[in-house]
């Protein structure tokens, strides 16, 4: 396949993908939605709304929230779902390789992660002090994209290891405890220092450093990078495995 | 002639099932295919192999000479979801589209859906279609690549006649434009109709392979239906069925049968003779009463 070709297929699978994703707008606003609603009901209310650098601290870690929600769902649970369909094997029998494919994915989640951060950004900038001034704006976008990487392929792990079922609950429980434990609901700045040091494991709370000190300025501890690589090359490595072996649904 | 697709010692198992059990099957270029056997017996499994969905457990499968989980070499191959998978929300003319897109010279769109019978239902969403329109639009999306194999996996299953008969013809037309087809049906009118070669598969093995004639010509050519009190025994008499006064005999020669008969001087009534039909031989072939016949099998070119 010629990279012209590649191409050409990834933007054709992105697209579709999109299509079929967006003509059930329910499931799309639902994940849109929550991080927004909770800058909404848990930040703007607040004292601290008022103060720049902690409004725009909040808005990072939520943002980051936004990309991880998107991958467990729309990649870890939307993928097995996919798998469960038969449609899902007749695209296995087309000619085209994986990556055309995966890249569909990853673009089509871009746009997800694009559509539920915007929403979160217009609120954060007409109701809180919250501020991203231009100079950081290119650097906070691909700050996000790093943070996102070990959550895409693990959400990628997830959906073409598991049933339905199984990633449905994997992803749920992975959510919330990730969230909390990264610092993307409350500022690691209040865990106590048992907690504050399994967070600093975390590829949650290392995504969070990072797009927190590319948003505001603040510093990076040094473990930031490393923690994100080998959570990256941890679960890239699982997803790779896991799309190799898969070959769709299995019944014994 | 060229073989399109390939399986040697092919052996498929799902944990401890075994859904493959050793199949060799050459597929030649502009062959119609049939591949016959009860539900579970391991067709859908094949045509899995063959179009790169699953590896063998052990034995070696190729289509166009290679390994079929290379997405190039599927480049010249058509098939067909089973159920009827498609996406719901998508419309007719983008779920075609979307399949084109992955082929060089796609058979434009209006075009296709004239050929399956679904011209006027391009901007319908696949989830608003019916049973037979779901079935033909994902039969259709095998031949829009123009492939040279099309896998079809029960193509017909939920329509009615004469949308049965309509992708009959798509089929022949294909073939007879030098396409290959191999076809799995629960349908053995379906099978008589299209293929020139028939194989029999059941338990994951292939039970007999040949043309339409010499599967039929696994079980006794002639069928006699009659009616008679008590019948004595008869020479060339292969297979009796007795329902009350109602005989059924299976023969290879009902001439000299229908001789002995009279001489006996029997009353008998309602004589009728017939050619063994497909599905008595696959019947025969494949159910379990059938089983110990395997050795008159064993013979058949594999």
């Amino acid at each position: 396949m010629s990279a012209a070709d590649g191409v050409r297929l990834t933007g054709l699978h992105a697209r579709y993908q999109f299509t079929e994703t967006i003509r059930v707008p329910i499931a799309v606003i639902g994940t849109m939605l929550f991080p927004s609603l909770s800058l909404l009901f848990f930040v703007v209310p607040q004292s601290f709304a008022a103060d720049p650098a902690a409004a725009t601290t909040a808005t990072a870690q939520l943002a980051v929230f936004s990309v991880m929600s998107v991958c467990l769902f729309n990649y870890g649970v939307g993928v097995a779902e996919d798998r469960a369909l038969p449609w899902d094997s007749y695209l296995r029998t087309l000619p085209v390789g994986p990556s055309p494919r995966l890249l569909g994915r990853l673009i089509n989640g871009l746009a997800f992660i694009a559509l539920s951060l915007l929403p979160l950004v217009l609120i954060a900038w007409l109701l809180t002090a919250a501020t991203l001034p231009p100079s950081r704006l290119v650097l906070t976008a691909a700050a996000l994209l790093a943070a996102g990487l070990p959550l895409f392929a693990g959400g990628i792990s997830i959906g073409y290891s598991m049933s339905t079922k199984a990633a449905l609950a994997v992803a749920n429980s992975l959510l919330l405890p990730l969230a909390f434990a990264g610092g993307l609901l409350l500022p690691p700045e209040t865990f106590p220092g048992w907690l504050n040091s399994i967070s600093m494991c975390l590829p949650t709370r290392a995504g969070r450093d990072l797009v927190v000190s590319a948003a505001t300025g603040a510093g990076v501890p040094g473990s930031t990078v490393f923690a994100l690589a080998g959570w990256t090359v941890i679960t890239g490595s699982l997803a790779v495995w896991a799309y190799r072996r898969d070959e769709g649904r299995r019944f014994r | 002639m060229a073989i399109l697709a390939r399986a040697v010692q092919a052996t498929r198992s799902y944990g401890p099932v075994i859904a493959l059990d050793g199949v060799s099957l050459d597929v030649p270029a502009g062959q119609l295919l049939g591949l016959l056997g009860p539900n579970g017996a391991g067709k859908s499994t094949l045509l899995q192999l063959l179009a790169g969905l699953r590896r063998p457990t052990s034995g070696t499968v190729e289509l166009f000479g290679g390994d079929p989980r290379q997405a190039w070499r599927r480049r010249r191959l058509g098939s067909t979801p089973q159920e009827t998978g498609l996406p719901p929300t998508l419309r007719v003319q983008e779920v075609v589209g979307f399949v084109a897109g992955h082929f060089d010279h796609p058979v434009p769109t209006g075009e296709l859906l004239e050929q399956f019978g679904l011209t006027g239902l391009d901007r319908r969403q696949t989830g608003g279609l019916s049973g037979g329109q779901k079935r033909r639009l994902a039969v259709a999306v095998a031949f829009v690549g123009r492939p040279d194999l099309v896998l079809l996996d029960e193509p017909t299953t939920g329509l009615d006649v004469e949308a049965r008969h309509a992708l009959w013809d798509a089929v022949r037309v294909y073939h007879r434009g030098g396409g290959t087809v191999v076809l799995t049906s629960h349908y053995l009118e379906e099978v008589e109709a299209l293929a020139e070669r028939i194989v029999v598969i059941d338990q994951g093995r292939v039970r007999a392979d040949g043309t339409l004639a010499e599967i039929r010509s696994l079980v006794p050519a002639r069928r006699l239906r009659l009616r008679a009190p008590d019948l004595p025994g008869l020479a060339g008499v292969d297979r009796i069925n007795r329902h009350g006064d109602r005989y059924e005999l299976w023969t290879a020669d009902s001439d000299a049968v229908v001789r002995q008969l009279v001489r006996t001087g029997i009353p008998f009534a309602d004589l009728e003779v017939s050619t063994a039909s497909l599905e008595e031989a696959f019947l025969a072939l494949t159910s379990p009463a059938g089983r110990p016949a395997a050795p008159a099998v064993a013979g058949m070119p594999r």
